[in-house]
């Protein structure tokens, strides 16, 4: 086949400048069935399937403005790590008896290594002219297995995952103003209060108690009564002391 | 007026016969939605790159802002997502498609397995498509770190303890990724951030070009 349109390059007499292939595609009518031109008929139309998950990708990106946790904080221990949805799989498999502690090696790096290299050895083992998936039950057999596999332990890892704790261990905390000379603060210091809700009220156990929205006599109640996982008499000191604190914590922005 | 300069490049550089390679090719009826609905799983290819392309396109603009140092990595993006114009929507888009990119791969590789259009003599581009796979996986792997975030240093200590249980060479590998054989910080910051940008993206490339290249040298496999 003639290729290119034969150039006359200077100084080389090797290229014939005759037979100019034609500036013309094929007509498609010589391609069997109901083909059509790549370019730009079937892009066009390509285009379209683009556009409506165009739309889609930019609906979600609206909706659902990326996560951002608090900045990373290396001496965290309480922390629980979660990966990306996509490597939950093999988080999960690393959970069980089978695969975890001594048998690390089996779910971090057997499992997943025979998996890809399986994968990408299947055109070599799966060598017949057959391609219907029905017609060779053993490969689409494996494949379905290794998809419902896969599905399974993402389900369970969601399912078992505490997603509102870890949305609050993420939650970016307001660094809180406030005066540590203060009356309030040094109450506080000197109560049991600080073990649960952090030296600087950025919260731990216990929420933070910045921007609470609440009044100092709810607060006073809490204290004595509990709130959710917070026990009752929580707080060992004086009426006075509490009343200090109280209004010290509302006006806690 | 356009088909003088093309005419003038023509015939200096000879560019139909690759302009014919790259466009000028019959789409068979079997994979065209026009013709057969179902033929629309023919499309996952096609849209991975697409969104392939607005990765490329979305991380670039991502850099401009991003500072990868472990005092600023977490500010930038906090900055990039709350105060410059469509910061958000670009980060958005960012942390979606690679989401989407990874549907779509796997939606993809379901197609060419179940419609067995790996066997011969596509096994090549299978194995092309298969280290594409692995190549995104590591992006966003790599790309999860970057925020620098609670989740992110976490999942990412996580990783580097997986990557350093392989037998005999684990340590290495942990000491290349993380930098150190115990800090997981500023250093493994700086290299994630250059394997993110600089080296999957190059390997990534390179594969879509072999893969592109294998299939209009193939073309696309026959109906079933």
């Amino acid at each position: 086949m003639q290729r290119g349109k034969g150039m006359k390059f200077v100084g080389d007499s090797r290229i014939k400048a005759e037979g100019k292939m034609p500036n013309v595609p094929k007509d498609y009518s010589e391609y069997p069935g109901k083909t059509e031109a790549f370019w730009p008929n079937f892009l066009l139309k390509e285009w379209m399937i683009g556009a409506v998950f165009l739309i889609g990708y930019l609906i979600i990106t609206v909706a659902h403005p990326s996560p951002l946790e608090r900045q990373a904080d290396p001496t965290d221990t309480m922390y629980i790590p979660v990966p990306d949805w996509y490597f939950l799989f093999m988080y999960q498999l690393l959970k069980y008896e089978f695969a975890s502690g001594p048998y690390n090696v089996i779910g971090a790096i057997v499992i997943p290594g025979l998996a890809v290299g399986a994968l990408m050895l299947v055109p070599f083992m799966d060598t017949s002219k057959e391609r219907r998936p029905f017609k060779r039950p053993l490969p689409t057999g494996f494949m379905l297995l290794a998809f419902a596999a896969i599905f399974y332990l993402t389900y369970e890892s969601v399912a078992n995952h505490d997603w509102e704790k870890a949305k609050a261990q993420g939650a970016i905390r307001e660094e809180v103003q406030f005066d540590p000379e203060s009356e309030g603060y040094q109450i506080y210091a000197g109560s049991s209060c600080i073990s649960c809700h952090g030296e600087a009220f950025e919260g731990g156990l216990g929420p933070a108690l910045s921007n609470t929205g609440l009044t100092a006599d709810e607060i006073i109640d809490i204290a004595h009564n509990g709130i959710g996982t917070m026990p009752a008499n929580q707080w060992t000191g004086s009426e006075e002391d509490l009343q200090v604190l109280a209004e010290f914590l509302e006006n806690l922005k | 007026m356009l088909n003088k300069i093309y005419d003038w490049v023509d015939e200096r550089l000879d560019i139909t016969p690759i302009w014919r390679d790259i466009a000028d090719h019959e789409v068979p009826e079997h994979v065209n939605p026009a013709h057969h609905f179902s033929a629309f799983i023919y499309c996952f290819g096609g849209l991975t790159f697409f969104v392939t392309v607005i990765q490329i396109l979305s991380g670039m603009f991502l850099t401009m802002y991003y500072t990868p140092d472990i005092e600023n990595a977490w500010k930038s993006v906090y900055y990039l997502q709350n105060e410059v114009a469509f910061g958000e929507i670009v980060r958005g888009m960012h942390h979606w498609g690679a989401s989407l990119v990874i549907v779509m791969m796997f939606l993809h590789t379901l197609r060419v397995f179940f419609t067995g259009s790996y066997k011969k003599p596509r096994e090549l581009n299978w194995v092309v498509g298969v280290l594409i796979f692995v190549t995104m996986l590591g992006l966003g792997f790599t790309g999860y770190l970057l925020p620098w975030d609670m989740k992110a240093l976490f999942a990412t200590k996580v990783g580097i303890e997986i990557a350093a249980s392989v037998p005999f060479i684990g340590e290495q590998i942990k000491i290349l990724l993380a930098g150190d054989s115990t800090i997981l910080g500023a250093q493994t910051l700086t290299r994630f951030f250059a394997i993110h940008v600089f080296f999957l993206p190059a390997a990534l490339l390179g594969l879509l070009a072999a893969h592109f290249i294998m299939i209009r040298r193939q073309g696309i496999s026959g109906p079933l």
